[in-house]
Protein backbone atom coordinates (compact mmCIF):
# COMPACT_ATOMS: atom_id res chain seq x y z
CA UNK A 1 0.00 0.00 0.00
CA UNK A 2 1.44 3.79 -1.22
CA UNK A 3 0.88 6.07 1.57
CA UNK A 4 -2.42 8.31 1.02
CA UNK A 5 -1.95 11.76 0.60
CA UNK A 6 -3.73 14.86 1.79
CA UNK A 7 -5.09 17.56 -0.51
CA UNK A 8 -6.80 20.57 -0.05
CA UNK A 9 -8.64 22.46 -3.01
CA UNK A 10 -11.04 24.31 -3.93
CA UNK A 11 -14.09 23.55 -5.97
CA UNK A 12 -16.70 26.20 -7.00
CA UNK A 13 -15.39 28.13 -4.34
CA UNK A 14 -16.04 25.53 -1.62
CA UNK A 15 -13.13 23.88 0.16
CA UNK A 16 -12.52 20.13 -0.07
CA UNK A 17 -10.21 18.02 1.64
CA UNK A 18 -9.51 14.68 1.09
CA UNK A 19 -6.73 11.95 1.65
CA UNK A 20 -5.98 10.55 -1.50
CA UNK A 21 -3.76 7.85 -3.17
CA UNK A 22 -1.22 9.54 -5.06
CA UNK A 23 -2.45 7.17 -8.39
CA UNK A 24 -6.10 8.85 -8.10
CA UNK A 25 -6.73 10.96 -11.16
CA UNK A 26 -8.10 14.27 -10.68
CA UNK A 27 -11.52 13.41 -12.22
CA UNK A 28 -11.84 10.38 -10.26
CA UNK A 29 -11.55 12.32 -7.20
CA UNK A 30 -14.17 15.42 -8.45
CA UNK A 31 -16.55 12.55 -8.92
CA UNK A 32 -16.13 9.48 -6.64
CA UNK A 33 -15.02 11.43 -3.74
CA UNK A 34 -16.19 14.65 -3.88
CA UNK A 35 -19.48 13.25 -6.25
CA UNK A 36 -19.20 16.67 -8.40
CA UNK A 37 -20.18 14.14 -11.35
CA UNK A 38 -21.05 17.06 -13.81
CA UNK A 39 -17.53 16.69 -15.10
CA UNK A 40 -17.54 14.13 -17.25
CA UNK A 41 -15.02 11.18 -18.20
CA UNK A 42 -14.56 9.49 -21.41
CA UNK A 43 -11.52 8.63 -23.25
CA UNK A 44 -8.96 9.27 -19.83
CA UNK A 45 -5.85 9.67 -22.02
CA UNK A 46 -6.36 13.33 -22.60
CA UNK A 47 -7.70 13.23 -25.90
CA UNK A 48 -11.82 13.61 -25.41
CA UNK A 49 -12.05 16.51 -23.95
CA UNK A 50 -15.04 15.70 -21.91
CA UNK A 51 -12.84 16.01 -18.64
CA UNK A 52 -11.76 19.53 -19.25
CA UNK A 53 -12.16 21.51 -15.73
CA UNK A 54 -10.52 24.68 -14.77
CA UNK A 55 -7.42 24.62 -13.07
CA UNK A 56 -6.62 28.64 -11.48
CA UNK A 57 -8.75 29.99 -14.52
CA UNK A 58 -7.48 27.79 -17.19
CA UNK A 59 -9.08 24.99 -19.10
CA UNK A 60 -7.56 21.67 -18.40
CA UNK A 61 -7.79 18.37 -18.46
CA UNK A 62 -8.88 16.80 -15.13
CA UNK A 63 -8.12 12.84 -16.43
CA UNK A 64 -4.38 13.16 -17.19
CA UNK A 65 -3.48 15.25 -13.91
CA UNK A 66 -3.36 13.53 -10.64
CA UNK A 67 -5.69 14.65 -7.65
CA UNK A 68 -2.25 15.16 -5.72
CA UNK A 69 -0.97 18.30 -8.53
CA UNK A 70 -4.19 20.13 -7.63
CA UNK A 71 -3.43 19.94 -3.90
CA UNK A 72 -3.68 23.91 -2.85
CA UNK A 73 -5.79 24.65 -6.36
CA UNK A 74 -8.78 26.28 -6.93
CA UNK A 75 -10.83 24.74 -9.18
CA UNK A 76 -14.11 25.33 -11.72
CA UNK A 77 -16.45 23.08 -13.05
CA UNK A 78 -19.45 22.49 -15.18
CA UNK A 79 -21.33 22.96 -12.01
CA UNK A 80 -20.33 26.57 -10.88
CA UNK A 81 -21.74 27.91 -13.96
CA UNK A 82 -25.12 28.78 -12.77
CA UNK A 83 -26.09 30.78 -10.09
CA UNK A 84 -29.33 31.02 -7.65
CA UNK A 85 -30.78 27.98 -10.05
CA UNK A 86 -30.47 30.45 -13.62
CA UNK A 87 -28.11 29.15 -16.32
CA UNK A 88 -25.16 30.68 -17.06
CA UNK A 89 -25.58 32.92 -20.40
CA UNK A 90 -22.89 30.41 -21.97
CA UNK A 91 -25.62 27.74 -20.94
CA UNK A 92 -28.36 28.95 -21.75
CA UNK A 93 -26.57 29.73 -25.76
CA UNK A 94 -26.26 26.12 -26.00
CA UNK A 95 -29.91 25.31 -25.45
CA UNK A 96 -30.85 28.30 -27.06
CA UNK A 97 -28.84 27.02 -30.25
CA UNK A 98 -29.02 23.45 -29.92
CA UNK A 99 -25.39 23.02 -28.98
CA UNK A 100 -25.86 19.50 -27.76
CA UNK A 101 -27.82 16.51 -28.07
CA UNK A 102 -26.88 13.69 -25.29
CA UNK A 103 -24.53 16.17 -23.56
CA UNK A 104 -21.98 14.07 -23.26
CA UNK A 105 -19.71 16.00 -24.40
CA UNK A 106 -21.68 19.19 -22.95
CA UNK A 107 -19.37 19.82 -19.62
CA UNK A 108 -16.12 19.95 -21.08
CA UNK A 109 -17.14 22.46 -24.20
CA UNK A 110 -18.87 24.68 -21.32
CA UNK A 111 -15.36 24.88 -19.72
CA UNK A 112 -13.20 25.36 -22.73
CA UNK A 113 -15.35 28.34 -24.18
CA UNK A 114 -15.70 30.01 -20.62
CA UNK A 115 -11.91 29.95 -20.75
CA UNK A 116 -12.09 31.16 -24.25
CA UNK A 117 -14.57 34.31 -23.45
CA UNK A 118 -12.68 35.27 -20.52
CA UNK A 119 -9.84 36.35 -23.04
CA UNK A 120 -11.79 36.97 -25.97
CA UNK A 121 -15.17 38.26 -25.47
CA UNK A 122 -15.88 38.49 -29.52
CA UNK A 123 -13.90 35.25 -31.13
CA UNK A 124 -13.76 34.83 -34.35
CA UNK A 125 -14.91 31.25 -35.92
CA UNK A 126 -10.99 30.64 -36.33
CA UNK A 127 -10.36 31.15 -32.70
CA UNK A 128 -13.31 29.32 -31.55
CA UNK A 129 -12.47 26.20 -33.80
CA UNK A 130 -9.01 26.48 -32.26
CA UNK A 131 -10.05 26.37 -28.57
CA UNK A 132 -12.39 23.75 -29.44
CA UNK A 133 -10.34 21.67 -31.16
CA UNK A 134 -9.56 19.33 -28.36
CA UNK A 135 -13.06 18.88 -27.49
CA UNK A 136 -14.82 15.83 -29.47
CA UNK A 137 -18.55 15.64 -29.56
CA UNK A 138 -20.58 12.34 -31.81
CA UNK A 139 -23.43 14.07 -32.03
CA UNK A 140 -23.92 17.24 -32.69
CA UNK A 141 -21.48 17.76 -36.39
CA UNK A 142 -20.20 20.84 -34.55
CA UNK A 143 -22.17 23.66 -36.87
CA UNK A 144 -24.81 24.01 -33.92
CA UNK A 145 -21.53 24.46 -31.05
CA UNK A 146 -19.96 27.35 -32.98
CA UNK A 147 -23.35 29.01 -33.01
CA UNK A 148 -23.76 28.75 -29.78
CA UNK A 149 -20.69 29.94 -28.91
CA UNK A 150 -20.97 33.07 -30.83
CA UNK A 151 -24.59 33.29 -29.24
CA UNK A 152 -22.83 33.30 -25.66
CA UNK A 153 -20.14 35.58 -26.90
CA UNK A 154 -23.16 38.18 -27.64
CA UNK A 155 -25.32 37.62 -24.73
CA UNK A 156 -21.88 38.17 -22.36
CA UNK A 157 -21.11 41.53 -24.40
CA UNK A 158 -24.79 42.02 -23.63
CA UNK A 159 -26.10 41.87 -26.76
CA UNK A 160 -29.32 40.35 -27.45
CA UNK A 161 -29.64 36.51 -27.91
CA UNK A 162 -30.37 35.33 -31.50
CA UNK A 163 -33.08 33.84 -32.45
CA UNK A 164 -33.23 29.90 -31.17
CA UNK A 165 -33.05 27.52 -34.03
CA UNK A 166 -36.04 25.67 -34.30
CA UNK A 167 -35.80 21.87 -36.70
CA UNK A 168 -32.45 22.02 -37.31
CA UNK A 169 -29.88 18.89 -36.55
CA UNK B 1 -7.37 2.92 -17.15
CA UNK B 2 -6.42 3.49 -13.63
CA UNK B 3 -2.72 3.93 -12.64
CA UNK B 4 -0.66 1.17 -10.85
CA UNK B 5 0.13 2.23 -7.55
CA UNK B 6 3.11 4.17 -7.00
CA UNK B 7 4.93 6.20 -3.87
CA UNK B 8 4.55 10.01 -4.52
CA UNK B 9 7.50 12.64 -3.85
CA UNK B 10 7.41 17.03 -4.54
CA UNK B 11 10.86 17.76 -4.11
CA UNK B 12 11.09 21.67 -3.76
CA UNK B 13 14.44 22.44 -5.14
CA UNK B 14 16.61 20.70 -8.36
CA UNK B 15 19.13 19.44 -5.41
CA UNK B 16 16.12 17.57 -3.75
CA UNK B 17 14.66 15.84 -7.14
CA UNK B 18 18.31 14.79 -8.06
CA UNK B 19 19.11 12.94 -4.75
CA UNK B 20 15.40 11.12 -4.97
CA UNK B 21 16.30 10.17 -8.29
CA UNK B 22 19.84 8.75 -7.41
CA UNK B 23 17.79 7.05 -4.61
CA UNK B 24 15.53 5.14 -6.61
CA UNK B 25 17.42 4.82 -9.78
CA UNK B 26 15.35 2.92 -12.70
CA UNK B 27 12.32 2.40 -10.45
CA UNK B 28 11.18 6.23 -10.65
CA UNK B 29 10.15 8.63 -13.14
CA UNK B 30 9.95 12.33 -13.15
CA UNK B 31 6.57 14.17 -13.67
CA UNK B 32 6.06 17.63 -15.10
CA UNK B 33 3.15 18.37 -17.20
CA UNK B 34 2.08 15.07 -17.11
CA UNK B 35 0.43 15.26 -20.63
CA UNK B 36 2.20 12.71 -22.05
CA UNK B 37 3.44 10.79 -18.52
CA UNK B 38 -0.06 10.59 -17.31
CA UNK B 39 -1.67 8.82 -19.79
CA UNK B 40 1.10 6.27 -20.05
CA UNK B 41 0.39 5.61 -16.30
CA UNK B 42 -3.37 5.41 -17.43
CA UNK B 43 -2.80 2.71 -19.54
CA UNK B 44 -0.14 1.27 -17.59
CA UNK B 45 2.19 1.97 -20.51
CA UNK B 46 4.32 3.16 -17.50
CA UNK B 47 4.58 1.64 -14.04
CA UNK B 48 7.13 3.41 -12.30
CA UNK B 49 7.59 2.93 -8.35
CA UNK B 50 8.28 6.22 -7.66
CA UNK B 51 6.49 9.35 -8.96
CA UNK B 52 8.80 12.51 -8.44
CA UNK B 53 6.76 15.33 -9.15
CA UNK B 54 8.89 18.46 -9.89
CA UNK B 55 5.77 20.49 -10.14
CA UNK B 56 6.67 22.61 -7.31
CA UNK B 57 9.80 23.59 -8.60
CA UNK B 58 8.58 26.91 -9.16
CA UNK B 59 12.06 28.69 -9.91
CA UNK B 60 12.31 26.15 -13.38
CA UNK B 61 9.66 28.38 -14.58
CA UNK B 62 11.02 31.35 -16.70
CA UNK B 63 11.66 32.54 -20.57
CA UNK B 64 14.66 34.98 -20.20
CA UNK B 65 16.31 37.53 -23.19
CA UNK B 66 20.39 36.51 -23.40
CA UNK B 67 21.00 38.36 -25.68
CA UNK B 68 21.66 36.34 -28.99
CA UNK B 69 18.94 33.61 -27.38
CA UNK B 70 16.15 33.02 -25.32
CA UNK B 71 16.34 31.00 -22.15
CA UNK B 72 13.36 28.96 -20.77
CA UNK B 73 12.80 26.99 -17.60
CA UNK B 74 12.24 23.28 -18.19
CA UNK B 75 8.93 24.36 -16.14
CA UNK B 76 7.46 26.71 -18.09
CA UNK B 77 4.21 25.72 -19.77
CA UNK B 78 4.45 25.50 -23.36
CA UNK B 79 0.93 28.01 -22.98
CA UNK B 80 3.71 30.42 -21.33
CA UNK B 81 5.68 30.40 -24.33
CA UNK B 82 2.71 30.32 -26.99
CA UNK B 83 1.54 33.43 -25.31
CA UNK B 84 4.53 35.34 -24.23
CA UNK B 85 5.03 38.63 -25.73
CA UNK B 86 8.76 38.49 -25.29
CA UNK B 87 8.69 35.44 -27.18
CA UNK B 88 6.65 36.86 -30.01
CA UNK B 89 8.79 39.28 -30.32
CA UNK B 90 12.24 37.63 -30.36
CA UNK B 91 11.17 34.47 -31.61
CA UNK B 92 8.10 34.25 -33.61
CA UNK B 93 9.19 30.46 -35.32
CA UNK B 94 8.83 29.44 -31.53
CA UNK B 95 5.92 30.71 -30.77
CA UNK B 96 4.50 29.39 -33.90
CA UNK B 97 5.91 25.79 -33.28
CA UNK B 98 4.46 25.95 -29.76
CA UNK B 99 1.10 26.41 -31.27
CA UNK B 100 1.13 23.12 -33.10
CA UNK B 101 1.42 20.86 -30.22
CA UNK B 102 -1.69 19.79 -29.42
CA UNK B 103 -4.73 21.75 -28.02
CA UNK B 104 -4.95 24.94 -25.62
CA UNK B 105 -6.25 22.72 -22.41
CA UNK B 106 -2.96 20.20 -22.96
CA UNK B 107 -0.50 23.64 -23.47
CA UNK B 108 -2.04 24.87 -20.37
CA UNK B 109 -0.01 21.88 -18.62
CA UNK B 110 2.42 20.20 -20.58
CA UNK B 111 5.95 22.10 -20.16
CA UNK B 112 8.37 22.97 -22.74
CA UNK B 113 11.69 21.15 -21.05
CA UNK B 114 9.05 18.08 -20.98
CA UNK B 115 8.40 18.37 -24.30
CA UNK B 116 12.13 18.03 -25.19
CA UNK B 117 12.51 15.49 -22.39
CA UNK B 118 9.98 13.21 -24.02
CA UNK B 119 11.48 12.89 -27.14
CA UNK B 120 9.09 11.98 -29.04
CA UNK B 121 9.88 11.71 -32.73
CA UNK B 122 6.64 13.56 -34.43
CA UNK B 123 6.92 16.21 -31.41
CA UNK B 124 7.29 19.82 -32.62
CA UNK B 125 9.79 21.20 -30.09
CA UNK B 126 12.28 18.32 -30.51
CA UNK B 127 12.50 19.23 -34.20
CA UNK B 128 13.11 22.98 -33.43
CA UNK B 129 15.77 22.10 -31.09
CA UNK B 130 17.52 20.33 -33.85
CA UNK B 131 16.95 22.91 -36.30
CA UNK B 132 18.11 25.78 -34.16
CA UNK B 133 20.99 24.04 -31.90
CA UNK B 134 19.34 24.61 -29.03
CA UNK B 135 21.46 24.09 -25.74
CA UNK B 136 19.70 21.42 -23.17
CA UNK B 137 21.00 22.01 -19.45
CA UNK B 138 20.82 18.99 -17.32
CA UNK B 139 21.72 18.88 -13.72
CA UNK B 140 22.89 15.48 -12.16
CA UNK B 141 24.43 14.55 -8.87
CA UNK B 142 27.51 16.21 -10.54
CA UNK B 143 26.31 19.56 -10.83
CA UNK B 144 25.21 20.83 -14.38
CA UNK B 145 26.35 19.71 -18.24
CA UNK B 146 25.13 21.40 -21.21
CA UNK B 147 24.26 19.06 -24.14
CA UNK B 148 23.70 20.13 -28.11
CA UNK B 149 20.45 19.03 -28.97
CA UNK B 150 22.31 17.01 -31.98
CA UNK B 151 23.37 14.79 -29.21
CA UNK B 152 20.29 15.11 -27.23
CA UNK B 153 17.70 12.99 -28.91
CA UNK B 154 18.87 8.97 -29.26
CA UNK B 155 16.07 6.93 -30.47
CA UNK B 156 12.36 7.29 -30.02
CA UNK B 157 11.42 8.31 -26.40
CA UNK B 158 14.85 8.35 -25.52
CA UNK B 159 17.27 11.33 -25.20
CA UNK B 160 21.35 11.20 -23.30
CA UNK B 161 20.17 12.64 -20.06
CA UNK B 162 21.20 10.04 -17.03
CA UNK B 163 18.83 8.34 -14.83
CA UNK B 164 19.65 10.46 -12.23
CA UNK B 165 19.47 14.16 -14.12
CA UNK B 166 16.74 16.47 -14.48
CA UNK B 167 16.31 18.80 -17.52
CA UNK B 168 16.27 22.55 -16.27
CA UNK B 169 16.88 24.87 -18.94
CA UNK B 170 16.72 25.19 -22.65
CA UNK B 171 18.76 27.78 -24.69
CA UNK B 172 17.22 28.55 -27.51
CA UNK B 173 19.57 30.78 -29.73
CA UNK B 174 17.34 33.57 -31.99
CA UNK B 175 17.51 34.12 -35.64
CA UNK B 176 19.87 36.18 -37.42
CA UNK B 177 18.50 39.31 -39.44
CA UNK B 178 17.63 38.44 -42.85
CA UNK B 179 16.28 34.55 -42.01
CA UNK B 180 12.94 33.64 -42.74
CA UNK B 181 11.32 30.88 -41.21
CA UNK B 182 8.59 28.30 -41.38
CA UNK B 183 6.99 25.13 -39.86
CA UNK B 184 4.58 23.09 -41.78
CA UNK B 185 3.43 19.77 -40.97
CA UNK B 186 -0.15 17.27 -41.48
CA UNK B 187 -1.45 15.89 -39.27
CA UNK B 188 -5.45 13.83 -39.47
CA UNK B 189 -6.78 15.90 -37.15
CA UNK B 190 -5.69 19.82 -35.84
CA UNK B 191 -3.81 19.33 -32.97
CA UNK B 192 -2.82 15.54 -33.71
CA UNK B 193 0.75 14.42 -33.94
CA UNK B 194 2.33 15.19 -37.07
CA UNK B 195 2.36 12.14 -40.04
CA UNK B 196 5.27 14.65 -41.23
CA UNK B 197 6.88 17.90 -40.67
CA UNK B 198 9.38 20.40 -41.36
CA UNK B 199 11.07 23.52 -39.80
CA UNK B 200 12.93 25.42 -42.11
CA UNK B 201 15.35 28.89 -41.88
CA UNK B 202 16.71 30.55 -44.84
CA UNK B 203 18.91 33.61 -44.45
CA UNK B 204 18.95 35.84 -47.49
CA UNK B 205 22.45 37.80 -48.36
CA UNK B 206 22.41 40.72 -51.67
CA UNK B 207 19.66 37.83 -53.18
CA UNK B 208 21.57 34.60 -52.50
CA UNK B 209 20.41 31.92 -49.81
CA UNK B 210 23.69 32.15 -47.18
CA UNK B 211 22.26 29.46 -44.75
CA UNK B 212 19.90 27.07 -44.52
CA UNK B 213 18.73 24.60 -41.62
CA UNK B 214 16.04 21.87 -42.79
CA UNK B 215 14.90 19.65 -39.62
CA UNK B 216 12.09 16.81 -40.41
CA UNK B 217 10.04 15.42 -37.51
CA UNK B 218 7.69 12.18 -37.72
CA UNK B 219 10.12 10.75 -40.18
CA UNK B 220 12.36 8.70 -38.06
CA UNK B 221 13.04 7.68 -34.52
CA UNK B 222 14.82 11.24 -33.92
CA UNK B 223 13.96 14.46 -35.83
CA UNK B 224 16.88 14.71 -38.52
CA UNK B 225 18.27 17.92 -40.31
CA UNK B 226 18.53 17.26 -44.13
CA UNK B 227 22.10 18.27 -44.96
CA UNK B 228 22.42 16.80 -48.80
CA UNK B 229 18.42 19.27 -49.19
CA UNK B 230 20.53 22.45 -47.00
CA UNK B 231 23.51 22.10 -49.73
CA UNK B 232 20.80 21.98 -52.57
CA UNK B 233 20.30 25.77 -51.72
CA UNK B 234 22.85 27.44 -50.22
CA UNK B 235 24.36 29.54 -52.37
CA UNK B 236 21.82 29.89 -54.68
CA UNK B 237 19.75 32.31 -55.87
CA UNK B 238 16.30 30.94 -54.29
CA UNK B 239 13.51 30.01 -56.57
CA UNK B 240 10.18 27.78 -57.33
CA UNK B 241 12.18 24.99 -59.07
CA UNK B 242 15.11 25.21 -56.29
CA UNK B 243 12.86 24.63 -53.48
CA UNK B 244 11.40 21.99 -55.16
CA UNK B 245 14.18 20.05 -55.61
CA UNK B 246 15.35 20.80 -52.27
CA UNK B 247 12.13 18.90 -51.42
CA UNK B 248 12.76 16.10 -53.17
CA UNK B 249 16.05 15.72 -51.67
CA UNK B 250 14.94 15.67 -48.44
CA UNK B 251 12.82 13.14 -49.14
CA UNK B 252 15.32 10.77 -50.54
CA UNK B 253 17.59 11.27 -47.74
CA UNK B 254 15.92 10.35 -44.40
CA UNK B 255 16.24 6.81 -43.45
CA UNK B 256 13.29 4.27 -43.63
CA UNK B 257 10.34 6.34 -42.40
CA UNK B 258 8.62 4.52 -39.25
CA UNK B 259 5.32 3.76 -40.84
CA UNK B 260 1.99 2.82 -38.50
CA UNK B 261 -1.83 3.15 -39.05
CA UNK B 262 -1.56 6.70 -39.78
CA UNK B 263 0.77 6.24 -42.71
CA UNK B 264 2.83 4.37 -45.10
CA UNK B 265 6.88 5.00 -44.69
CA UNK B 266 5.99 5.96 -48.56
CA UNK B 267 3.40 8.23 -47.42
CA UNK B 268 5.45 9.68 -44.63
CA UNK B 269 8.61 9.85 -47.66
CA UNK B 270 6.50 12.20 -49.56
CA UNK B 271 5.30 14.45 -47.07
CA UNK B 272 8.79 14.98 -45.76
CA UNK B 273 9.65 16.47 -49.76
CA UNK B 274 6.07 17.91 -49.96
CA UNK B 275 6.46 19.78 -46.57
CA UNK B 276 10.63 20.88 -46.86
CA UNK B 277 9.01 22.67 -49.93
CA UNK B 278 6.47 24.73 -49.03
CA UNK B 279 8.66 25.35 -45.50
CA UNK B 280 11.28 26.24 -47.63
CA UNK B 281 8.89 28.32 -50.30
CA UNK B 282 7.40 30.40 -46.83
CA UNK B 283 10.73 31.15 -45.05
CA UNK B 284 12.22 32.59 -48.45
CA UNK B 285 9.14 35.19 -48.81
CA UNK B 286 9.73 35.89 -44.72
CA UNK B 287 13.31 36.29 -45.21
CA UNK B 288 12.49 38.76 -48.11
CA UNK B 289 10.00 40.52 -46.20
CA UNK B 290 12.56 41.66 -43.53
C1 LIG C 1 -4.18 14.55 -26.63
C2 LIG C 1 -2.72 14.94 -26.65
C3 LIG C 1 -2.16 15.42 -27.82
C4 LIG C 1 -0.82 15.78 -27.86
N1 LIG C 1 -0.32 16.28 -29.03
C5 LIG C 1 0.97 16.69 -29.08
C6 LIG C 1 1.52 17.25 -30.26
O1 LIG C 1 0.83 17.41 -31.28
N2 LIG C 1 2.83 17.61 -30.24
C7 LIG C 1 3.60 17.47 -29.13
O2 LIG C 1 4.77 17.83 -29.16
N3 LIG C 1 3.11 16.95 -28.00
C8 LIG C 1 1.82 16.57 -27.94
N4 LIG C 1 1.33 16.04 -26.77
C9 LIG C 1 2.26 15.84 -25.61
C10 LIG C 1 2.44 17.12 -24.79
O3 LIG C 1 3.13 18.08 -25.56
C11 LIG C 1 3.25 16.88 -23.52
O4 LIG C 1 3.01 18.01 -22.74
C12 LIG C 1 4.75 16.73 -23.66
O5 LIG C 1 5.08 15.69 -24.56
C13 LIG C 1 5.39 16.33 -22.33
O6 LIG C 1 5.46 17.42 -21.46
P1 LIG C 1 4.92 17.30 -19.99
O7 LIG C 1 5.39 18.50 -19.26
O8 LIG C 1 3.46 17.08 -20.02
O9 LIG C 1 5.74 16.05 -19.43
P2 LIG C 1 5.33 14.74 -18.63
O10 LIG C 1 4.20 14.06 -19.25
O11 LIG C 1 5.22 15.08 -17.19
O12 LIG C 1 6.67 13.89 -18.83
C14 LIG C 1 7.00 13.29 -20.07
C15 LIG C 1 8.33 12.57 -19.96
O13 LIG C 1 9.41 13.49 -19.85
C16 LIG C 1 10.10 13.32 -18.62
N5 LIG C 1 10.39 14.67 -18.11
C17 LIG C 1 9.51 15.72 -18.08
N6 LIG C 1 10.11 16.82 -17.60
C18 LIG C 1 11.40 16.47 -17.32
C19 LIG C 1 12.52 17.19 -16.81
N7 LIG C 1 12.45 18.51 -16.49
N8 LIG C 1 13.69 16.52 -16.68
C20 LIG C 1 13.80 15.20 -17.01
N9 LIG C 1 12.77 14.49 -17.51
C21 LIG C 1 11.58 15.10 -17.65
C22 LIG C 1 9.18 12.52 -17.73
O14 LIG C 1 9.89 11.73 -16.82
C23 LIG C 1 8.44 11.67 -18.74
O15 LIG C 1 9.19 10.55 -19.09
C24 LIG C 1 -0.01 15.66 -26.70
C25 LIG C 1 -0.57 15.18 -25.52
C26 LIG C 1 -1.91 14.81 -25.48
C27 LIG C 1 -2.50 14.28 -24.20
S1 LIG D 1 -11.63 11.82 -20.42
FE1 LIG D 1 -10.15 13.35 -20.23
S2 LIG D 1 -9.76 13.91 -22.26
FE2 LIG D 1 -11.09 12.21 -22.48
S1 LIG E 1 -23.77 16.04 -27.66
FE1 LIG E 1 -23.39 13.92 -27.72
S2 LIG E 1 -21.22 13.87 -27.81
FE2 LIG E 1 -21.64 15.95 -28.02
Amino acid sequence: MTAKRDVSLTVNGVAYSASVEPRMTLVDLLRGELGLTGTHVGCEHGVCGACTILLNGQAVRSCIMLAVQADGAELMTVEGLSEDGQLHPIQQAFVGQRGLQCGFCTPGFLMSVYELLQHNPAPGDDEIKEALGGELCRCTGYQSILRSVRDAAARLRGEVPAAATEGEA
Amino acid sequence: MKPAQFDYADPRSVEDAVALLQQHGADAKILAGGQSLVPLLNMRLARPAVIIDVGKLRDLDYIRDDGDALVIGALTTQRSVERSELVAREHPLLAATTRYIAHPQIRNRGTFGGSIAHADPAAECPALAVALDMQITVVGPGGARVIAAADFFVTYLTTSLEQDEILTDVRVPKLTPGTGWSIQEVARRHGDFAMAGAICTLTLERGRCAAARIALFGVGAVPVRAPEAEQTIIGQEPNAALFEEAGARASAEISEPLADIHGSSEFRRHLAGVMTQRALTEAFSRAEAR
